[in-house]
């Protein structure tokens, strides 16, 4: 096992163990579209940073805050529809990220952005990602009581004096962090794997949403350490591998019976 | 005069369009019990979504007597969220602030004691979604009690309830009274409604408002419920029907007393 692979699993067990938490809110709250979407969307931003040599965690979070703007912009026409504007905005998004990394002098590899590249994290990633879980964690075990009270019943929550809407911004907020950080590793395209998939394995198998959050943060980084390993004995790509098996652990996970 | 505990003035609620709530005047004071008829698509739920805060109102004001405890239909619930009955009563306990540390001993025991006096001690580690109807409505009205509220608003709590639960409830509601608590519970039924000190009678709009032995005549009813309507026995008492069209698509008659 190589340094660098190390640092791969290492890059997926953090950033990987709090998107694999926030998943089950992200299913919870039925925000996987909304997760694609952003992922989706930020694209230009990495090109951009990629282009200009910058890094590409403030490449993804100013093409995230770009992206969440236009979607916003294109879903206020109520004649198109929320998931239309969002679908449209979206895939002129992933277009212009497509042309300006296929411009002749783009440093970057359109592939690595898509796709990504956990064998090229650098420490400066594995420092965003152990940010992420920290402070990520954190707000998530500070905002767990009202998260729980207001998904399970969001008029009875308003009652309880909780704040509904603000509780769905927090989450929104955390979501785009997360992806602009784990995109680096899994790329745009692949990056919702580790947001959904283990929220889905452990789905049903979970009797609180505190041990859905640990069990989902615990396959995402079972699944990258597996999942750099298939890659290093199979000489495939590391963030397909990684992906993949994130995939097959929601599909045994959706499989296996309740307890 | 003492102080009101609900305090309506001319309120227009809607969603957006056309207020599907207009003209709504009523004055309740603390202690007293109010029961809310009206056909589906009245406006029973749409009030109390005002009083709660979750929609705002487009004209006219309110005020309640402290933040209202709010009991919901159960389809408003999430029977697929992973909390069991201990769960939702210590949400009760969000009212009390530090709502960022966990649920303190104090917190378990006022949980406890609502799962106790709505008859659900012995499962209070019962899943939610595999409570019955009646199990699950009583432990909302258990998060209800945690909450101590001096205003109550209930959704239909007697709605599809089997006759345990719904007895339980009643006692319930009975040792509410005597604790000089406010009550508003929307219903169907009419005969259970002369048990109450007040009616509201909506249809879109205020149809009467006031003790049921003064209001709750033949044309009253037949404003309030229009086609839902269907008298069986026009003598006095006379028997009637509401046809009610529910959500999922089926609609199923009760019986009703009129006078």
């Amino acid at each position: 096992m190589s340094g660098i692979e190390l640092r791969a699993m290492l890059e997926l067990v953090l950033a990987g163990g709090f998107c694999g938490a926030l998943g089950f809110w992200v299913l919870s709250e039925r925000l996987a579209y909304g997760a694609e979407s952003l992922s989706h969307g930020l694209l230009p931003g990495l090109v951009v940073a990629g282009l200009a040599d910058a890094p590409l965690l403030l490449g993804a979070a100013g093409g995230a805050v770009v992206a969440a703007a236009l979607i916003a912009l294109a879903v206020r026409d109520p004649r198109v529809g929320t998931d239309t504007g969002t679908a449209v905005a979206v895939t002129g998004l992933v277009g212009l990220g497509a042309l300006l990394a296929l411009a002749p002098d783009a440093p970057q590899r359109l592939e690595e952005l898509l796709f990504g590249d956990p064998l090229g994290v650098t420490t400066g990633d594995l420092v965003a990602a152990a940010a992420l879980l920290a402070v990520g964690g954190a707000v998530l075990v500070a905002l767990h009581r009202p998260l729980v009270a207001s998904s399970f019943d969001v008029a009875g929550a308003a009652a309880l004096g909780l704040r509904p809407a603000l509780l769905r911004f927090a989450l929104l907020g955390l979501l785009a962090t997360a992806i602009a950080v784990a995109v680096q590793g899994l790329g745009a395209l692949l990056v919702l794997a580790v947001l959904v998939a283990p929220a889905v394995a452990v789905r049903g198998h979970a009797r609180t949403p505190a041990t859905a959050m640990l069990a989902g943060g615990a396959v995402a980084a079972a699944a990258g350490i597996a999942g750099i390993q298939l890659s290093s004995l199979a000489g495939t790509a590391a963030g397909a591998s990684v992906a993949l098996v994130l995939c097959a652990a929601a599909a045994a996970g959706a499989l296996l019976p309740r307890f | 005069m003492t102080e009101p505990a609900v305090l309506v003035d001319r309120l227009f609620a809607g969603y957006g369009g056309p207020p599907v709530l207009r003209e709504v005047s009523f004055r309740v004071e603390p202690g007293r019990t109010v029961c809310v008829l009206g056909p589906n698509g009245g406006g029973k739920t749409t009030l109390f979504r005002a009083l709660l805060g979750e929609l705002q109102p487009t004209a006219g004001t309110f005020r309640l007597e402290g933040r209202p405890a709010y009991v919901a239909q159960t389809e408003r619930t999430r029977l697929d969220f992973p909390v069991n009955a201990l769960d939702v009563a210590l949400m009760g306990t969000l009212v009390r602030g530090r709502w960022w540390l966990p649920s303190g001993r104090a917190d378990r025991a006022a949980a406890r004691g609502a799962l106790e006096r709505v008859g659900l001690a012995d499962l209070a580690a019962t899943p939610f979604g595999e409570l019955s109807g009646g199990q699950r409505q009583r432990a909302l009205l258990a998060r209800a009690l945690v909450q101590d509220a001096r205003v109550l608003l209930l959704d239909e709590p007697l709605s599809g309830v089997d006759p345990a639960s719904a007895a339980l409830i009643d006692r319930v509601f009975a040792e509410l009274r005597q604790e000089e608590r406010t009550l508003l519970v929307s219903s169907h039924d009419v005969e259970s409604a002369r048990g109450f000190d007040l009616v509201l009678c909506l249809h879109g709009h205020q149809v009467a408002f006031g003790p049921p032995g003064e209001i709750l005549d033949r044309a009253t009813l037949e404003a309030t419920y229009g086609r839902e309507l269907i008298v069986l026995d026009d003598t006095a008492p006379a028997r009637a029907v509401t046809i009610q069209h529910h959500e999922r698509g089926h609609a199923h008659g009760q019986e009703r007393g009129e006078s």
